[in-house]
């Protein structure tokens, strides 16, 4: 979102490789170690090769005992960091000159916006010495090359698309972006989240990034499509909740989703969903999102039984092929969703996927020399690939570097805001969230195997803070949040700093941790704040 | 890149980029070169001494997976010396080693033509396969103690360090540290050990079952590459299929993003796919 803003197109701007050939790495708010492991393998070859690794996370982690430097800000704090590193390297002169000058806009008023944000006073928010915050501002500026990599700790927040900006900014300041080993690379968290946002499962984009607004693109896919299309942005997740609730949107097709158990808070998704004349839920499983629908297509074909393309975290359109038959009459998600059409009343043709990705190859211009047989001999390829012998783009926005720049890319200044709950005398705990190496989202896909170390959900609390409460080392506790409770057994953790405990949300049929966290989102993004949760925790009596 | 250098091997004059090591370069001039714990992906750890070569100048025989090409070098990969080196540690290796399931060692037997009970009598690895988690499992009969599983599991790869060599001589073996089985050590189960392992001492618990069944078919088996469904990566996944279930999860070796190696869930996540479910009317 931060990046389709200010560069044009929502793609990390570098590849996996680049890590290899850079001198420093910083990723905020991720653990790439547990949840992309094969991207850090990446990262640890570049380390190795002499980069520096520096994380910025509240937590310890399996990436952050990798790393050379590991700054454990407090949570939701990550916009202080960026501006006060963006002060010193404006006070002290480190800024690239010739960068910003011809390829940026908006310097003075990204000047202006940080001048306040001194190191001193990013440290009390942040908790990071002043003295740290300047060294990485030191090191970052005057690397050769560098990388901000980031994951969900940026994003889940209530100013997600802000917290995006204000690593942008620090990129434009330096000049990191655009170049070989140095660039911008949000580490996509579901194996097909660039390609949904590739293919236009955007509000206001139509497959390949094109805008909705954008009257010729309009007219290009009407004279394709044979039908009008309105040139008004559809609604995101957030809008489509809060339409659910004003009682504007009645019917939902959910398809492959889990909200009930995904979404924050919990209770409150359930009654949205409640509301609903009409929920078509379609999944491989009976997932507690399809419990409660009226109809349920049983796409009783998961990844290993389909055709198709997945792009990845370095923009990488990659086959997907069928590897064994479906049970019974079992048929993929295009075939469903051809037949419902059909029911409908639209004359749609059963197609496979292969028609389907020329047909869109044709309409977007970054996918036209895509081809699938190009995808099987290079192993995938890099967007933007505008014809059939163009080799792909291991790393965008190469222009920036060739004068002179048009159109220049703006900065945009950012101001810091607290999480929308912050601790009080009863919720004193902050409960963040994210994953563990071995399990994934709610469970759906990594419960079906059998690994040594799953024993359920368990919440990670400081020896500290549990002594001071009276819990003992696995003792099962309460987790009261202002939206709901659940119980968990807590075990010692010298991972989280005192006053933070951590849970995933891998085990929804043993603990429902969305219940408890905030659904405070992005207005721009439409993501919710599943990283600061304020909650209170009582020994079980 | 740096500059040429230029060698002779076997008679050849081989021009190669510095830096290319003695076995690479044979490679270059199709002159095979057998190799055991030498892996495309992983640093050398000249453990096994299977590819051994003849320098002129040199009093012993050289590794040429390890040893980097020097100008004016001259390497005789074909001697008697050479063969006599193969032959013995072929004959070494399978008389204290179940070689089974070991195809790169039952090729060197051939090569050299080797008498695989030569040495037998004496004192071997045999024990009972460790079998502590439903994932992998540890046949240390079978281990040659090649280092792949170490390096992968180090820092060509995996950088989790939870296994190394343990003991010295005859003892040593590969350890996850103070005899601790695989659950309580550091593993994380990617099972990127697996996937280099070249004898079958570390073997999916899958295929290992098959296998003591007598069910392991490989005529019957089918492979498909695909792309992980979990996160964001995009690893290839070579979906091994027997009878329309999934009984092995590999990478290419050679695939820009994996290089073969997978993490846990991509590896062995994949039961969710054959599940039976109340979903399926």
């Amino acid at each position: 979102m931060g990046l389709a803003t200010v560069f044009g197109s929502g793609g990390g701007t570098s590849s996996y490789e680049d890590f290899h050939n850079t001198d420093l790495i910083l990723l905020v708010g991720s653990n790439a170690a547990e949840a992309h492991p094969i991207i850090f393998h990446h990262i640890m070859k570049g380390v190795h090769r002499g980069a520096e690794l520096v994380v910025v996370d509240p937590r310890r982690t399996l990436t952050t005992r990798r790393a050379h430097d590991h700054l454990q800000i407090h949570i939701g704090s990550d916009i202080a960091l960026a501006n006060a590193m963006g002060h010193v390297i404006i006070r002290d002169g480190l800024w690239h000159r010739d960068f910003v000058a011809q390829a940026t806009s908006g310097f003075d008023a990204y000047r202006a916006s940080v001048a306040e944000w001194t190191p001193e006073r990013a440290s009390e928010i942040t908790g990071i010495p002043a003295s740290r915050i300047e060294s990485l501002a030191y090191r970052y500026a005057t690397a050769k090359r560098a990388i901000i990599g980031w994951t969900l700790g940026i994003t889940e927040h209530h100013n997600a698309v802000d917290n995006v900006f204000a690593l942008i900014n620090l990129a434009l300041l330096t000049g990191h972006v655009g170049r070989p080993g140095s660039g911008l690379s949000p580490l996509r968290g579901q194996n097909n989240v660039q390609g949904g946002g590739d293919m236009g499962a955007l509000p206001d984009r139509l497959p390949g990034f094109q805008s909705v607004r954008d009257p010729e693109v309009r007219a290009k896919f009407e004279a394709a499509w044979g039908v009008s299309l309105s040139s008004e942005p559809g609604w995101n997740q957030t809008q489509m909740f809060d339409a659910m609730q004003a009682g504007r949107l009645k019917g939902l097709y959910v398809i492959g989703e889990n909200p009930i158990d995904s979404e924050a808070n919990g209770h409150h998704m359930r009654s949205l969903f409640e509301n609903l004349d009409a929920l078509v839920v379609q999944d491989i499983f009976m997932t507690a999102t399809a419990g409660m629908a009226d109809v349920v297509f049983p796409a009783r074909v998961s990844f290993a039984e389909s055709d198709g393309t997945y792009t990845n975290s370095e923009r990488r359109v990659q086959r997907v092929k069928a590897a064994r038959q479906g049970p019974g009459q079992s048929q993929d998600d295009l075939w469903i969703v051809t037949a419902l059409a059909r029911a409908m009343g639209v004359p749609w043709e059963f197609k496979d996927a292969a028609n389907v990705f020329d047909e869109m190859r044709h309409l977007a211009p970054n996918f036209r020399g895509m081809t699938y047989e190009r995808l099987e001999k290079f192993n995938g390829l890099q967007w933007p690939v505008p014809s059939e012998d163009h080799p792909g783009s291991p790393v965008l926005h190469t222009r920036l570097w060739e004068s002179p720049v048009d159109p220049k890319v703006p900065f945009t200044p950012v101001d810091w805001q607290p999480p929308v709950e912050t601790p009080t005398e009863d919720y004193p705990f902050m409960l963040t969230t994210g994953r563990r190496l071995a399990f994934y989202n709610t469970g759906v896909q990594s419960n079906g195997y059998d690994h040594p170390h799953n024993i359920g959900e368990w919440l990670e609390i400081h020896p500290h803070d549990a002594e001071m409460l009276g819990v003992a080392d696995g003792d099962t506790v309460a987790v009261i949040s202002r939206r709901g409770r659940v119980e968990v057994p807590a075990y010692y953790s010298s991972n989280v700093s005192p006053g933070i405990v951590f849970m995933t949300f891998h085990f929804p049929d043993h603990v429902e941790t969305n219940l408890l966290s905030i659904d405070a989102t992005d207005p721009k993004s439409g993501t919710a704040e599943f990283k600061a949760t304020a909650v209170r925790i009582e020994k079980r009596q | 890149m740096g500059s040429n250098i230029t060698l002779t091997i076997d008679g050849q004059t081989v021009s190669v980029v510095e830096g290319t090591t003695v076995r690479a370069a044979c490679e270059q001039v199709d002159t095979f070169v057998p190799t055991l714990c030498w892996h495309e992906n992983l640093s050398p750890a000249n453990a096994c001494r299977a590819c051994v070569v003849e320098v002129k100048g040199s009093r012993t025989l050289v590794a040429s997976c390890s040893r980097i090409a020097e100008e004016g070098m001259v390497i005789e990969t074909n001697t008697s010396r050479v063969a006599n080196a193969r032959r013995v540690v072929a004959e070494l290796l399978t008389s204290t080693t179940d070689y089974s399931t070991a195809p790169e060692l039952l090729n060197l037997v051939e090569l050299s033509s080797a008498d695989p009970g030569r040495f037998s009598g004496g004192s071997t690895w045999e024990q009972p396969v460790k079998d502590d988690n439903n994932l992998y499992i540890r046949d240390l009969s079978k281990c040659i103690l090649c280092y792949r599983c170490v390096e992968a599991c180090g820092d060509d790869a995996q950088n989790t360090f939870a296994i190394t060599v343990a003991g010295r001589g005859f003892d040593a073996h590969i350890d996850a540290g103070f005899g601790r089985t695989l659950p309580e050590s550091d593993c994380v189960f990617c099972g990127n050990c697996v996937a280099v392992c070249p004898t079958g001492a570390l073997m999916g618990k899958t295929e290992w079952t098959l296998r003591s069944q007598n069910k392991w078919d490989e005529t019957q088996i089918t492979t498909t590459d695909t792309i992980c469904s979990y996160c964001g990566v995009g690893c290839q996944l070579s979906l091994h299929v027997m009878n329309n279930e999934i009984v092995k999860v590999s990478s290419p070796m050679d695939h820009p993003v994996t290089h073969g190696m997978l993490c846990v869930k991509g590896r062995y996540g994949y039961q969710f796919v054959q599940v039976e479910d109340s979903a399926s009317v």
